[in-house]
């Protein structure tokens, strides 16, 4: 078996605070291969961006890592020095944010923002790197790359600014690029365009990526697996389909069967009750039996399972669910 | 944007109107100049030859017009103290002023900016929280006391530098400059200093505030997630974003510097305009003090006009928009 | 009177001011120089301007010596005629505290006068007292506070400059700083006057004076109240400098500034007591009304943060 891009194991993050120590992120492990897209779905706050950003390197203080290992391409790296993992950011990991009227400066032309990242990670020339810039402009799908690149970000409409925002993502050539929430912030007829772009860069490219949503639609159009998350733990991971056709955790069920989804037919939805419980006030056990419908006196008592609780290792959960829903 | 400037530009006129009016009412209704010119003794012949001299006996209308197309052309009337054109006692004064605001300017702007840097950028550090605490005080002291306490150590106490005067000057052309000798260069440390801090903890403070709302937002960010430097970051991304307001701010005070330079001027006896000007009004030298009026506002009109021009540098999104009125 | 104290130590503002202790440093210093300047008379142990006090055998006693022509004794020291500047410093608070509270007084009643007027009036009106505003608020108050000193002195006849030069003082410095009531009491004036409440006075048949007076304006208290306290530490600080620049109040009845000036001639001859004390005191006048202003601006209201 390959080596995968992307693999983390045990991963946990924490945050120092008055009301003591947050875990937002807590032991979570999973791999991404080349040419492969992950989806990572869950509630906000489930501690999916959470995920990303402690992956690139980005954790805002006080928050950081607090335990498990990532490695990309065999390569360990989150006990790099700053300056290595200045590195890697941009060159070796990309990341898409949400919005892209906010993610891209407003006072440098398109062309200088990816010129300067090119410049800063690979061995080109300006000529050359402009060059690319165009090039990526074209990749992307901007009309006229060549004409457009010396505008402004606040002369492209959203949609045209965040395939800026993908090509800036991709400008050095990265193994894995991180999107966390790529197609919120944009109109729905926008959406589709810009995740059949990520798919297609993804295939041609052989990039594995890791795509942050809160949207299901979005993870059954793009993605090849699935984690879902809750309450900073994975739920559970594996194929779209698997999980969607047959979720085995219960959190999965529900969300499952609140998600209105063209391609499962015309079904009632339906809610989960209650809320994700915020953090710092998790309840013992496993995190859902306050809402999961079956829950035992084991799963208020016992610590949290895992996915090895799971023979399929599928779910985190003491009585993973089989069959449809 | 044409529309825009030729707004501003009327505006501008409009203002300097308005200052000549206050101008030529202190000439023609404070005191009696025709007294105030010819002294005591006098006969009705000399009167009379004044009056017509003045043009006081047209209509007030007239007056003001010709008033103004005198003040056009460099004719502020004679000074009632000195006897010589206001003209030539100012061109004589305004070196020395506008060498002192040029230092105290350039040290204001770049220790501002420095500073205000540095404290958003570092700003849980010790260093920090000092300066922001002086610079509270700072603010809070007027101008006067802070140089009366620089030459009473630099000066009396320690012996350092010259409490007064401009030192040695050479005459180039009809512009006496300070910066060539050794002793000039001396003179300018303690008003310049005194000059300046009032406006630079100004500065500062302003692009604290504003580096630490940019370095929260989104395209800061993603600017860390394309791996950038932190030097090009907090340079080429944070404070470029910082200069639209403070260009603002900065623009108007390096226009108060010259009007500060008054009490400045005064501690230190600077032979400039300011001085002239605090004497003026203790001697009811009318024309100097409506000159030196007209001249201030010239001069604030203009970096006004500037500043509205240099938004547009800055600012790529006010060039397509046309900017706001 | 006590009733309002506790009542005031209990309040939200009580409880910010208890938490402060540069708030509370301040309101006792600026207690202590108000009441020193209020009962100068009575404390100083002279009376500086009345000629029959001063010995000029006194001239130039250092401060906590004993003069050993005359065995008097000076806690700062006295001056070149022989006087305590002990007892100048508390007259000069007087005069300094005095053109400060009037001009921001002045300054209040026309702001709040015009911006009243401007916003519940509006239109043309509106324009143009505001566009005068903006005219001055391009230049410096220090400026123009020096200009309308400058034309009174020009306007009033020679032997009665020096008795008005405290009342110009107070006009000019009032003049220069009445902007800000202006523009924030016509921000409320413009948000209260399509309230409910003021349509239903208006239907009661109350004047514009009754609606301006009893409820417009009681809604901008707060945020005037917070900058007539920033305004005093401006105004005395304009004052100061002012007379620093000897355009300000008269030797014949010095304010800090004006002492500080005489001062500095003796200081450069190593008398440094004359020009160090009131210094000193002027010091800690603008620290402390300044340091209040700042936090009732942050307890009040911390949206009017700067």
């Amino acid at each position: 078996m390959p080596v995968p891009v992307l693999s983390v194991r045990d991963l946990s993050v924490e945050i120092p605070s008055r009301y003591g120590v947050m875990r937002p992120v807590d032991r979570v492990s999973f791999d991404i291969a080349a040419g492969e897209i992950l989806g990572v779905v869950g509630e906000s706050g489930a501690g999916k961006s959470m995920t990303g950003n402690a992956v690139i390197g980005l954790l805002a203080r006080p928050a950081h890592i607090s335990g498990g290992e990532v490695w990309l391409m065999g390569q360990r790296i989150d006990t790099l020095a700053t300056e290595t993992k200045r590195r890697i950011r941009g060159r070796r990991i990309g990341m898409v944010f949400q919005d892209p009227l906010t993610s891209l400066n407003p006072l440098l032309t398109v062309g200088q923002q990816l010129t300067e990242t090119i410049l800063e990670h690979l061995a080109v020339s300006k000529k050359e790197a402009r060059q690319r810039s165009i090039q990526l402009l074209q990749e992307v799908g901007i009309p006229a790359a060549a004409e457009r690149i010396d505008s402004y970000p606040h002369e492209f409409s959203g949609g045209m600014r965040q395939r800026v925002v993908i090509a800036l993502a991709l400008s050095a050539e990265p193994s894995l690029v991180i999107a966390d929430e790529p197609t919120t912030a944009l109109d729905v007829s926008v959406q589709a365009q810009i995740i059949g772009l990520l798919k297609r860069l993804c295939r041609e490219r052989g990039v594995a990526v890791m795509l942050v949503t809160h949207d299901m639609g979005v993870i059954a159009e793009a993605a090849d697996r699935v984690a879902v998350m809750y309450a900073g733990r994975l739920a559970e991971i594996g194929s779209v389909r698997d999980v969607i056709l047959t979720p085995a955790h219960h959190y999965a069920r529900g969300l499952m069967a609140s998600t209105p989804l063209a391609s499962l037919g015309m079904r009632r939805l339906r809610q989960i009750p209650g809320s994700m419980p915020r953090l710092g006030r998790l309840p013992q056990g496993c995190a859902f039996n306050p809402r999961c419908e079956q829950a035992t006196q084991r799963c208020r008592v016992d610590p949290t399972p895992t996915l090895s609780d799971d023979p399929n290792g599928r779910a985190a959960c003491w009585y993973p669910l089989k069959g449809t829903i | 944007m044409i529309v825009f400037f030729i707004r501003r530009l009327g505006q501008s006129l409009l203002v300097l109107l308005i200052v000549g009016l206050v101008a030529f009412s202190m000439f023609r209704f404070v005191g009696d100049p025709i007294n105030n010119m010819l002294g005591q003794e006098r006969t009705q012949a000399d009167v009379d030859r004044m009056r017509v001299e003045l043009g006081l006996d047209r209509a007030i209308l007239t007056q003001y017009g010709i008033f103004l197309k005198k003040a056009v052309q460099g004719d502020f009337g004679v000074s009632y103290r000195q006897g010589r054109p206001v003209i030539e006692v100012l061109a004589e004064r305004a070196p020395a002023t506008l060498e002192l605001a040029l230092v105290s300017g350039a040290l204001a702007l770049f220790f501002g900016i420095v500073f205000g840097m540095y404290t958003a950028i570092k700003r849980d550090s010790f260093i920090a929280k000092s300066i922001m605490t002086a610079s509270l005080i700072g603010v809070s002291l007027p101008t006067f006391l802070i140089g009366i306490a620089l030459i009473n150590i630099f000066a009396v106490k320690l012996e350092l530098l010259p409490s007064f005067g401009r030192g040695e000057t050479v005459k180039i052309g009809g512009w006496t400059t300070g910066f060539l000798t050794r002793s000039g260069l001396i003179a300018l440390i303690l008003p310049s200093i005194t000059l300046g801090l009032y406006q630079m903890t100004l500065i500062m403070r302003l692009v604290r505030a504003e580096m630490l709302e940019v370095l929260r937002q989104d395209y800061i960010r993603f600017a860390w997630a394309r791996g950038l430097k932190e030097r090009s970051i907090n340079f080429n991304h944070a404070l470029r974003n910082t200069l639209v307001p403070v260009i603002t701010v900065t623009g108007l005070q390096l226009g108060s510097i010259i009007a500060f330079a008054i009490i400045t001027e005064t501690v230190f006896q600077w032979p400039g305009m300011g001085l002239l000007f605090v004497n003026a009004i203790q001697f009811v030298d009318i024309p100097v003090m409506a000159a030196y009026l007209m001249l201030i506002s010239l001069v604030f009109v203009t970096i006004n006009l500037l500043v509205d021009m240099l938004y547009f540098a800055v600012d790529p999104r006010l060039r397509v928009s046309g900017g706001k009125g | 009177m006590i009733s309002r104290i506790s009542s005031f130590w209990a309040s939200d503002i009580g409880w910010s001011f208890r938490g402060s202790p540069v708030a509370i440093l301040s309101a006792i210093m600026v207690v202590v120089l108000l009441m020193a300047a209020l009962f100068a008379p009575w404390i100083t142990p002279q009376n500086p301007f009345d000629p029959s006090e001063l010995n000029l055998a006194n001239g130039f006693s250092p401060p906590l010596q004993e003069n050993p022509f005359t065995n008097d004794f000076f806690v700062f020291g006295a001056d070149n005629q022989g006087r305590d500047v002990f007892s100048t410093i508390l007259y000069g608070l007087r005069i300094s505290l005095m053109v400060g509270v009037l001009a921001v007084a002045f300054g209040l009643v026309l702001g709040v006068s015009l911006g009243l007027i401007a916003g519940y009036v509006g239109g043309r009106v509106d324009s143009i007292i505001m566009r005068t505003a903006d005219i001055q608020l391009t230049f410096p108050a220090i400026l123009i506070a020096m200009l309308i000193f400058g034309i009174a002195k020009g306007v009033a006849p020679i032997e009665y400059r020096d008795q008005v030069a405290i009342w110009v003082l107070i006009v000019a410095i009032g003049l220069s700083d009445w902007v800000p009531f202006a523009r924030v009491v016509r921000g409320a004036a413009m948000v209260q006057k399509n309230k409910d409440f003021v349509l239903a006075a208006k239907l009661a048949g109350q004047g514009p004076m009754t609606i301006m007076f009893r409820h417009i304006l009681p809604n901008a208290m707060s945020p005037i109240l917070v900058i007539a306290t920033i305004s005093l530490a401006l105004a005395i600080i304009a004052e100061a400098t002012l007379s620093f620049l000897g355009v300000g109040a008269p030797p014949t009845k010095p304010s800090l500034g004006t002492l500080i000036r005489v001062g500095q001639e003796f200081a450069l001859s190593g008398e440094w007591w004359i020009l160090f004390f009131p210094a000193l005191t002027l010091l800690m006048l603008a620290l402390s009304v300044n340091s209040l202003g700042d936090w009732l601006r942050d307890a009040l209201n911390p949206s009017l943060k700067s």
